[in-house]
Formats: structure tokens, C-alpha cells, sequence
């Protein structure tokens, strides 16, 4: 199916796109839905990107659900490992 | 018949008066003959869908698709024009139509055009061509798994988007709809439904579910291609054309 769940999110950081250069990033559309590339019917995708910036200005990834909720799980475990002080 | 064709990227008016970009696909031979509009679907105006339109050529028609992502991407890749309009909260079902509608007069301007258009779409592509037929004078129109003609979207839903029933009662073509029993989004019972409408509003259509077929069945670059449902659901496509658009 094509789920049509989108969820976006305002974000504050660098990503390295297209051509190998660095860009600014401000958002993050996050999606559960076919895959361009993927080899899944269905995978959770995030576009970085940056609207002011040309459609290709973009960093894609589509990671299987299990995958995603790994990810997700790193990324708080990296953070909750992080002092408080640096987190601001 | 000849297999010839010739295929090429085209400009036509979309709705409000848009210039959008659109690829055409038409018999090298002359002859009167119908139109097929292809819906692409929301990954975008890809490869895939591009191959769908040359084979409408193939079978007869002259076939076309507009890009509905034009005016958020105009020139940008299928998949990046894709992420900025699934961003942007999808295509407006009013812009839809009259883009449609700019694809089908195109058509039928054509000097080998008989007149006739249809218009096919697969996944979000299904239901626009259902929306399509229910608010334009079209001649065939076929729904390939389109969730959400019937049934009713999660309220967190962040695309704008609505089911169609209280639009069928103005359908106005004849209707194919193909399905895959195992497809959840539309789910047997939603098609069931739209199958109990259309029949309560005594509706030309004809509906086809193939068994162990899940959604996107007829995505040859996707794991749920299904060689089967796919090759039965392009028999029915082309009759139904034949029948309707006469080519």
C-alpha cells in the first residue's frame, strides 16, 4: 500500500549530500512506505533536507522497520550516554 | 498492427492554466485510435511508470502521463520530486483533475485521436483515476489497488486526502478494478464495499482480485511483482481498452 503517514520534523545540522559536499539541513520528512530502493515492500524512510535548496539537495535513507527501531535505539543510547552539560 | 512507437517528453496545459511536463507515448502508424492517461503513482513520474505508457502505445493508444510533481520539482529526479511533494502534504485532488483533464483534451486534440480517453492508475494512482472519472467526462477508467476510494484514512494522516464515496454516485465511466486478495490498503472488504456501491447506483464496472497477490502486484521493480496477477491484470487492461476506447 502506499501508506501516505508522513511526519515531519523541524532539525539543526549538517548532512553529506549529493557530489560528495556537505549541506545544511533543516528538516526531516519521515515516512513508512515503498522503498525506491530498498528490497522490502515497505521500509521506514527519512529525507533530510533543505526546502530553500534544489529537490536533489537531499540525504534519503530506507531502512527495514526492524532496522529503524535499531537505529532509534542507538541514537538514544548514544545520547542518554552523553553528560547533561553537553547536550546544550 | 506495428509495434512501432515513439515516445517523448511533451508540455501541456494542467490545471489553472499550468504548463507541466507530460510524457507521451504514441503508435508510429496512422489510424484513429483512443487515449490512455496513466496516473503515475506517488513515488512519482519514474522509469516503471514511463515503460507502462510505451506499452499503452504498444497495444494501440496514444498514452500519456503527466508529471504531476511539475510545478514542486519541475526537472528534478522522480524520487527527489517525490520527497518534496510527499513533504509539501501531497497533490490537492482539485490539481489532480485538472491536470487529468489537461492530459485527456490533449489526447483528444491529437489528429489520430477517435475521440474516446480513458485513464489508468496504480496504488494512490488508482484512486485518482477513480476521482478522475467521477468529476470528468472520460470514456474507461481503471483502478489498479487504490487505497482509500472506499474506507476511511487515520485522522493523523498528514497527506490531505479523503475517501471517495460520496463522489462514486457520480462516476461516469465504465470501471476495472484490479486487486490482490492479500493487499490490506485497499483490504477485501473495502473493495467489497466500493463493489456494493457501485452495484446500489447501478454503475458499469468490473472487478478482478487475484488471489496470494499483495499490493503494487504489477511493480516489476518491486518484491511485490506477482508474475501471475500481473500478466492476468494486462489481458483485462487491454480488453477493457479495446472494449471502451476502441483501438
Amino acid at each position: 500500500m502506499c501508506t501516505y503517514l508522513t511526519v515531519k520534523a523541524e532539525i539543526d545540522g549538517s548532512a553529506k549530500g549529493p557530489g560528495g559536499s556537505w549541506m545544511h539541513v533543516s528538516d526531516a520528512t519521515v515516512y513508512f512506505d515503498h522503498p525506491v530502493h530498498a528490497m522490502a515492500e515497505h521500509t521506514l524512510n527519512i529525507d533530510f533536507t533543505d526546502p530553500s535548496r534544489d529537490p536533489a539537495a537531499r540525504v534519503a535513507v530506507e531502512l527495514t522497520a526492524e532496522s529503524a527501531r535499531r537505529l532509534v535505539a542507538a541514537i538514544q543510547e548514544a545520547l542518554a550516554a552523553v553528560p547533561e552539560e553537553m547536550l546544550t | 498492427m506495428s509495434d512501432s512507437l515513439c515516445a517523448t517528453t511533451v508540455r501541456i496545459t494542467g490545471d489553472g492554466g499550468d504548463e507541466i511536463e507530460a510524457y507521451l507515448a504514441r503508435p508510429q502508424e496512422d489510424g484513429r485510435r483512443g487515449g490512455v492517461v496513466v496516473i503515475h503513482h506517488l513515488p512519482g513520474y519514474d522509469r516503471a511508470t514511463k515503460e507502462m505508457v510505451r506499452r499503452f502505445a504498444e497495444l494501440g493508444y496514444d498514452a500519456i502521463c503527466p508529471n504531476l510533481y511539475s510545478r514542486e520539482a519541475p526537472g528534478a529526479a522522480p524520487d527527489d520530486a517525490a520527497a518534496v511533494a510527499r513533504a509539501n502534504g501531497g497533490i490537492p485532488d482539485a490539481r489532480l483533475v485538472g491536470d487529468v483533464a489537461g492530459a485527456a483534451a490533449y489526447l483528444r486534440a491529437l489528429p489520430t485521436s477517435n475521440g474516446r480517453a480513458g485513464v489508468i492508475g496504480h496504488c494512490s494512482g488508482g484512486r485518482q483515476s477513480v476521482l478522475a472519472a467521477c468529476e470528468l467526462d472520460l470514456d474507461a477508467a481503471v483502478d489498479c489497488y487504490g487505497a482509500f476510494v472506499t474506507g476511511t484514512p487515520p485522522d493523523e494522516f498528514p497527506l490531505k486526502m479523503t475517501n471517495l464515496v460520496d463522489k462514486l454516485p457520480g462516476l461516469r465511466a465504465p470501471l476495472l478494478g484490479l486487486f490482490g486478495e492479500a493487499d490490506r490498503f485497499p483490504s477485501p472488504s473495502e473493495v467489497a464495499e466500493l463493489d456494493q456501491i457501485l452495484s446500489d447506483h447501478g454503475k458499469e464496472f468490473e472487478f478482478h482480485s487475484y488471489e496470494g497477490a499483495g499490493h503494487a502486484f504489477f511493480a516489476v521493480d518491486r518484491p511485490s511483482y506477482n508474475v501471475a496477477a500481473a500478466n492476468d491484470g494486462w489481458e483485462r487492461i487491454a480488453a477493457f481498452f479495446a472494449k471502451h476506447l476502441g483501438a
